[in-house]
């Protein structure tokens, strides 16, 4: 719906290979440039009018180039042609002064995704900014419903569509439209012991698939009227179990772990641990980059290179590293079209509801937010602050905060002895709750 | 050239933009009610130089331009922005600002006055005070330092980056005005490895100021040392502590702790909307007599300072707890209008692509009388961290959390053996009426904070003096 349209989408592929074209008469021996442009707009509403309406027009154009195998790289927002000239300069005078290194240039030219497969990621919403305010004053409205609701930080709708391309002197060129929907909602509850907030949203591909705006507001207004007289518990070691939305996070770390700029660095604790058991026998990770309609979807990665499908754990045992085609030379081993991160991860569930993972749990912590950076990647030491529920007898008992939850994470990952079947679709990671065996909180 | 002309050449000229041009795509983003209006022209231009390995192996450069409108109502925003700084394109942003009003009507715009702001760094662009090769050399010469250091340095990632960031802000009320900020930024950071275990430490520090800082002050040795330093004392520590204890905070960077505690829930848009665990407690104790935060914009050359905040108002020094008694709050435009109150110069944005909102600049607490020895002594038992990660707080519950690096046990009076990295919990409204014994020895950090706050990243500074925390939880392993 942005009315700042200023450049012709089906001229990018052109712009790319006039650059890439251009760098080559300047004397790069391998150039690539890539393109992004979102265009879209967010609306919020708060207390039941409109607060904000943002109009999104965000482009960047970047380009990499090599003088033998010395790099350099520019970036600009402006593609009339004497700026992208100006950006190619830019990335040569740089490549005339960085060091020649061995492992650097373009991914293989074999690697190329010439046949890119079409992955139903486009999907306009095609309503007017006055539309998307009705659905976020709906969606507010649904989150307010409740007297312990006593104020609001609003619900925003968010539209964008995004168009990616690449080019590179491989004569690779490749370019997709790709959308993002959103709504979410977030309010504050209160009593006498202080205030609360949470939040919930929806986002998809598709805004025919988006949750309903009542039900995101009515998720919204649940999560953060239970939170209401949280407190603290006494320091103690004891099962614990993180829903999805922050389960992610510790699959996230995972990833962190197993990528090939850490590891070729030595900067993972799973340095090394290809072929090796990283979770328990019953845990299989897959990477699947071609799902119709994923958020984490993509026929190629920032390199050009065809994405596929693989597995990453395979019973418990690591299969593969998250690499690039300049990680993947510096391990000895090939580029796993990641460059610019993964694309849909599954996680096997025991098939057990969050309900009954409770159960199982009997005593112990149930975690739903976690705030802070304390994640050591080199180390695998954990410890970040959280917010939950004290649960006994497999029942929750009250709201707890102002914990931490601290192990080391190579052994929270052996240590977990079940995940849900309550997998949250949110996120370019999908998992279920998990509930790991025994960890440190502390608390009063 | 005063930063008005530098940012009428860089932003205005180019597409032959006049003053009276941007006059008119305000009155443009003004027709239909609008009560207030700007415009932020901005134009960054950024290097990132980095070593790995041992070798320079990659750098960038990046030009981004461009134009935001915005357009204000009561307490509704409308907000377009473009890449391109030419006339139809603002003016179409106008409109689509000023789309945010519903009734028709104009306000009229005012004549317009050039607000001066501080000069507390210099206008010249960092980018070209040291010559592609001798930039190079800089790193190289931290690598150098790092591996000769200690035999157990097994990498060693080493960063420069610079930026000169030229920004003028046209408002509706007449208020015009620029700003031409440097930034630069030097890192080190090692990884040390002892009988398979590695751990890492890193230092780095900056400034609005150019690179020319760093060669002067011997950055590149100090700062490898440093970084050395911490990934030793990692390598030897023990598991850390659970539970509530006394806690002593070294001074500079752990001031994070006053960002996270207290600062964002003192940013004016949680207080209008009484979001914040500190809302409508102006006058109410809510740190230890003695306590006395303030948040200074006016620190020459320091990261978190600037002339003008980006809406063109000049920044200030705000007293935030005054002897343990919450005085202020931080403001940007609209905020204090909706408050019935002056913006304090917290107006700030990441680029033109985003709507200004209430943020920090340095913010600090003054100095006390003990001595840093004599705060260790006082403590039976309790956890001494030096250095921090991040932190981050939940404004509404005032829960708060922040990172240590770095840290030590502390027993009979005495600083005993280093412990791992562990989380920070506490509650912001109360964690500084803990505060035992404040230090003599104020010291602000070196000039690396990056801010984040709805998506949105600024630069700032954080200080303090060594603390002592008479009760916090520490989110270690050991019980």
């Amino acid at each position: 719906m942005s009315s700042l349209t200023q450049t012709n989408e089906n001229s990018v592929r052109a712009v790319l290979e006039q650059a890439v074209e251009y760098a080559k008469t300047q004397g790069a021996d391998a150039v690539e440039v890539a393109a992004n442009n979102d265009k879209g707009f967010s609306i919020s509403a708060r207390l039941g009018d409109v607060e904000t309406v943002e109009h999104h027009n965000q482009r960047s154009l970047g380009v990499t180039v090599y003088r033998g195998q010395a790099k350099g790289s520019a970036t600009t927002n402006d593609i009339k042609p004497a700026s992208i000239q100006k950006t190619v300069d830019a990335a040569l005078n740089i490549a005339g002064h960085t060091a020649e290194d061995k492992f650097s240039g373009l991914a293989d030219a074999e690697l190329m995704a010439y046949d890119y497969p079409q992955l139903d990621l486009d999907h306009s919403w095609g309503i007017t900014p006055e539309q998307a305010l009705e659905l976020a004053l709906q969606c507010e409205k649904s989150g307010r419903d409740d007297k312990r609701i006593v104020n609001s930080e609003g619900a925003t709708v968010n539209s964008i569509r995004t168009q990616i391309s690449y080019a590179n002197s491989h004569g690779f060129v490749g370019d997709y439209f790709g959308t993002r929907h959103s709504v979410s909602c977030a309010v504050v509850a209160g009593d006498d012991n202080g205030m609360q907030r949470d939040y919930w949203y929806s986002v998809t591909r598709d805004p025919k698939q988006l949750e309903d705006v009542e039900s995101i507001g009515r998720t919204a207004r649940e999560r953060t009227v239970r939170r209401l007289s949280g407190r603290s518990i006494k320091t103690c070691t004891v099962p614990v179990l993180f829903e999805p939305s922050v389960a992610r996070t510790i699959f996230g770390h995972f990833f962190s772990a197993i990528n090939g700029s850490a590891l070729y660095r030595e900067a993972s604790f799973l340095v090394d641990s290809l072929n090796k058991q990283i979770f328990p026998d019953w845990i299989s990770i897959h990477e699947n980059p071609h799902v119709a309609g994923g958020l984490g979807s993509a026929p190629f990665d920032n390199e050009g290179v065809r994405t596929q499908k693989r597995d990453i754990v395979n019973s418990g045992v690591l299969q593969a590293y998250v690499l690039s085609s300049y990680s993947a030379r510096k391990l000895g081993l090939q580029t796993t079209a990641n460059a610019g991160g993964i694309h849909n991860i599954q996680i096997n569930d025991s098939g057990l509801s969050q309900q009954e993972l409770m159960k199982n749990m009997g005593t112990g912590v149930l975690i739903t937010e976690l705030i802070g950076h304390g994640v050591n990647t080199v180390t695998g030491d954990y410890s970040r602050g959280a917010a939950g529920f004290w649960i006994e007898n497999g029942e929750i008992q009250y709201p707890v905060e102002e914990i931490t939850v601290a192990g080391n994470l190579a052994d929270m990952f052996m240590n977990i002895s079940a995940i849900g079947n309550d997998i949250d679709l949110h996120g370019n990671i999908q998992c279920g709750s998990i509930l790991i065996d025994h960890l440190t909180v502390a608390g009063s | 050239m005063d930063s008005i002309e530098i940012a009428r050449r860089q932003l205005l000229l180019p597409t032959g933009l006049s003053d009276d041009d941007v006059s008119k795509a305000l009155s443009t983003a003004l027709e239909g009610s609008i009560d207030y209006a700007d415009l932020y022209f901005q134009s960054i231009t950024r290097e990132a130089w980095s070593l790995d390995d041992g070798i320079v192996k990659d750098a960038s450069f990046n030009i981004e331009q461009g134009v935001g409108v915005r357009a204000v109502v009561g307490e509704k925003s409308g907000f377009a922005y473009s890449d391109d700084i030419e006339m139809a394109a603002l003016l179409e942003s106008s409109r689509a600002a000023r789309s945010i009003a519903k009734s028709s009507g104009s306000h009229a715009l005012q004549a317009s006055r050039i607000q001066t702001g501080h000069a507390l760094y210099k206008s010249e662009s960092p980018l070209l005070a040291l010559s592609e090769a001798q930039k190079m050399d800089l790193l190289r010469e931290a690598d150098a330092v790092a591996r000769a250091a200690d035999p157990r340095v097994k990498q060693v990632m080493v960063s420069l980056l610079g930026l000169h960031d030229v920004v003028l802000v046209a408002r509706s009320d007449g208020v015009f005005a620029a700003d031409v900020r440097p930034l630069v930024r030097f890192n080190v950071s090692v990884i040390a490895e002892q009988n398979g275990r590695r751990e890492q430490g890193s230092m780095g520090g900056g400034g609005r100021y150019d690179y020319h800082e760093f060669i002067a002050n011997n950055a590149a040795n100090e700062f490898a040392q440093e970084a050395v330093r911490q990934a030793l004392v990692n390598l030897d520590a023990k598991d850390a502590p659970a539970g509530n204890m006394t806690v002593v905070l070294g001074p500079g960077w752990p001031g994070v702790l006053l960002h996270e505690a207290i600062g964002h829930g003192l940013e004016g848009d949680f207080n209008r909307k009484k979001t914040s665990a500190f809302s409508d407690r102006i006058g109410e104790r809510v740190a230890s007599p003695g306590v006395t935060v303030v948040d200074d914009g006016t620190l020459p050359n320091r990261r978190g300072s600037l002339n003008i905040d980006d809406e063109g108002t000049p920044t200030q020094c705000t007293t935030l707890i005054e002897d343990g008694i919450l005085k202020g709050y931080m403001q940007d435009q609209l905020n204090a209008r909706l408050s019935n109150t002056q913006s304090t110069g917290n107006g700030r944005r990441e680029s033109y692509a985003h709507l200004p909102m209430p943020r920090m600049t340095n913010t600090y607490m003054l100095a006390g009388q003990h001595d840093p020895g004599e705060i260790i002594e006082s403590v039976d038992k309790g956890f001494y961290a030096v250095n921090f990660g991040g932190g981050q707080v939940d404004i509404t519950s005032g829960k708060f959390v922040f990172s240590a690096s770095e840290a030590y046990m502390i027993e009979n009076g005495k600083i005993t053996y280093p412990v791992k990295g562990a989380t920070l919990i506490g509650n912001g409204p109360d964690v500084l009426t803990r505060v035992g014994m404040i230090g003599n020895d104020l010291k602000l950090d070196n000039g690396v904070g990056t801010c984040g706050k709805d998506g949105q990243s600024v630069p700032v500074g954080v200080g303090q003096p060594t603390l002592r925390i008479d009760g916090i939880t520490v989110g270690g392993t050991q019980q």
